[in-house]
């Protein structure tokens, strides 16, 4: 019924981000570790699409400085790339995933607090093996599904990993099922 | 069915625009002319092939606008840059990803067709790849997924059917007064001529009237576009010099070489000056005013200061 009236009206209601499934990381990084080798790295960032202008910018300087005043004192930063997209980065040096997920969110609600939720992409949490391969667990606010991605040089991704991935962790997280969503993030900060 | 795509060529609009208008009401006249032709009992099956072919226009829609604009579809190896721009706005839009063509015109276009979001295609002219910045392209690229997602294909369809079914009406009222459901062999001249000339006026007029009504609703439509795409892509202001980019694109040659003669030689400044004005005041179609003044209106939007609840 609501499709049928975005269509009449030509308008489409923004999908607001779906935040709740990132506290659901902490113990698929567990689960990751037992079944794949895979540790987190301790860094973790949130893509989004950032408005110009000076308001946005108020918000970022808040949300940084927030982020900065916790006790353990995560390293953050703010990455643009070359799509258009900002990446806000925080480094854990204890490999606190939880702690990392609760950082994760504060952006996200301090985004989302001031109508910005709309343009928040994805999450990514970086994981390593010993044999030094990288995969990211990468959440998709809109679709509020997570999906691994694992780049192995410029523009060459390793399905096989993620679907590995995707099988140990498809009891934990909500996986996302279609692979066309499986969005490319090359270059990612933190990878 | 074509959309007229942003502020493009006036003279180029209104001669596709007379062209469609006459396509469309020799359809109707076809169709009206097949009716009056044929026995009574032909009508519903003329008005399910009229239909038909409408519901025809709107299922291969994708594949005829694709063959129509040369255009070809691109694997992410061949585009890698625009489909990662594809892939991400769909991400944000929670869309599925149309297909994405190119087609290798100079003319900066760029149009988005298909019956459903899960069958539809995005192209883009190599004239527009060339002309704008990755920021304008993504503004474009977001305009024509607003497309996809508001299903602009299926509502213009629908509505520029209105025409061919009042024709139908009108034709099937026509016979109720005054054959009151009586045998068709009482048609002679003297008094089947002028009905049939009624009814083709009526149905020709009918269509005139929806005729501009869809386009006035396609131009509503371009701006719900704007709309939701610069929401989209948050950069209302890549949209508004990607529009200008655009429909500025016939003046850009005129525009350099303004410059070069201002610059040697100063007796020509005025009338060269006036030249332009006046191609720009032609060029210049009144939605693009009206679309930059709503761009400008979203972007004072996306930066309206933080109000205090923020901690």
């Amino acid at each position: 019924m609501s499709r049928l009236w975005g269509a009449i009206t030509g308008r489409t209601t923004p999908k607001q981000a779906n935040l709740d499934s990132l506290f659901l990381v902490p113990s698929a990084s567990v689960t990751l570790q037992t079944a794949a080798g895979f540790t987190a790295t301790g860094t973790g960032s949130v893509c989004f699409r950032a408005p110009d202008g000076a308001a946005y910018q108020q918000i970022q300087d808040e949300v940084v400085s927030m982020l900065r005043e916790d006790a353990d004192k995560p390293d953050v930063s703010v990455h643009h790339d070359d799509l258009g997209f900002t990446w806000l980065v925080v480094d854990r040096v204890d490999d606190d995933v939880e702690g990392l997920c609760t950082d994760l969110h504060a952006i996200n609600s301090g985004l989302e607090e001031q109508g910005f939720g709309t343009g928040l992409l994805c999450s990514l949490v970086p994981f390593r093996d010993g044999s030094g391969r990288n995969v990211a667990l990468v959440y998709l606010y809109k679709q509020g599904t997570f999906y691994a991605f694992a780049p192995t040089g410029p523009n060459v991704r390793d399905n096989l990993l993620e679907m590995q991935v995707r099988d140990a962790l498809k009891d934990e997280l909500p996986m996302e099922q279609d692979l066309q969503r499986w969005l490319a993030l090359w270059g990612a900060p933190g990878l | 069915m074509a959309r007229t795509r942003f502020g493009s060529d006036v003279g180029l609009t209104a001669r596709m625009t007379s062209v469609m208008f006459l396509l469309g009401a020799v359809f109707v006249a076809l169709v009206v002319v097949l009716m009056f032709v044929l026995p009574a009992g032909w009508t519903p099956i003329i008005g399910v092939i009229g239909l038909g072919i409408a519901w025809g226009q709107w299922y291969f829609s994708d594949t005829v606008a694709m063959k129509a604009m040369r255009a070809r579809e691109v694997t992410p190896q061949q585009a890698p840059e625009l489909h990662q721009m594809v892939d991400r706005l769909c991400a944000l839009a929670d869309m599925p990803k149309p297909r994405v063509g190119v087609a290798d015109l100079k003319v900066p276009n760029a149009f988005a067709t298909g019956r459903s979001p899960e069958r539809s295609v995005v192209c883009v002219t190599t004239g527009i790849l060339g002309l704008l910045t990755a920021d304008e392209m993504e503004a474009v690229l977001a305009h024509e997924l607003s497309h996809v997602a508001h299903r602009d294909v299926t509502v213009m369809t629908i509505a520029s059917t209105a025409g061919i079914l009042a024709g139908m009406l009108s034709r099937g009222a026509q016979w109720g007064a005054f054959f009151g459901g009586g045998r068709r062999d009482n048609n002679n001249n003297t008094g089947g001529l002028p009905i049939w000339l009624v009814v083709l006026v009526v149905s020709l007029v009918v269509y005139a009237v929806s005729f501009f009504l869809t386009r006035l609703l396609s131009r509503y439509r371009e701006l719900c576009a704007d709309r939701s795409g610069a929401y989209l892509t948050m950069k209302p202001r890549a949209l508004a010099s990607a529009l200008q980019k655009i429909s500025g694109g016939m003046n850009a040659i005129p525009t350099a070489d303004l410059r070069a003669s201002s610059a040697m030689n100063a007796f020509f400044i005025a009338p060269a000056i006036k030249g332009v004005s006046l191609s720009q005041l032609t060029s210049t179609h009144p939605s693009l005013e009206q679309r930059l003044q709503q761009l400008a209106a979203i972007e004072a939007e996306l930066s309206r200061p933080v109000d205090g609840t923020a901690s």
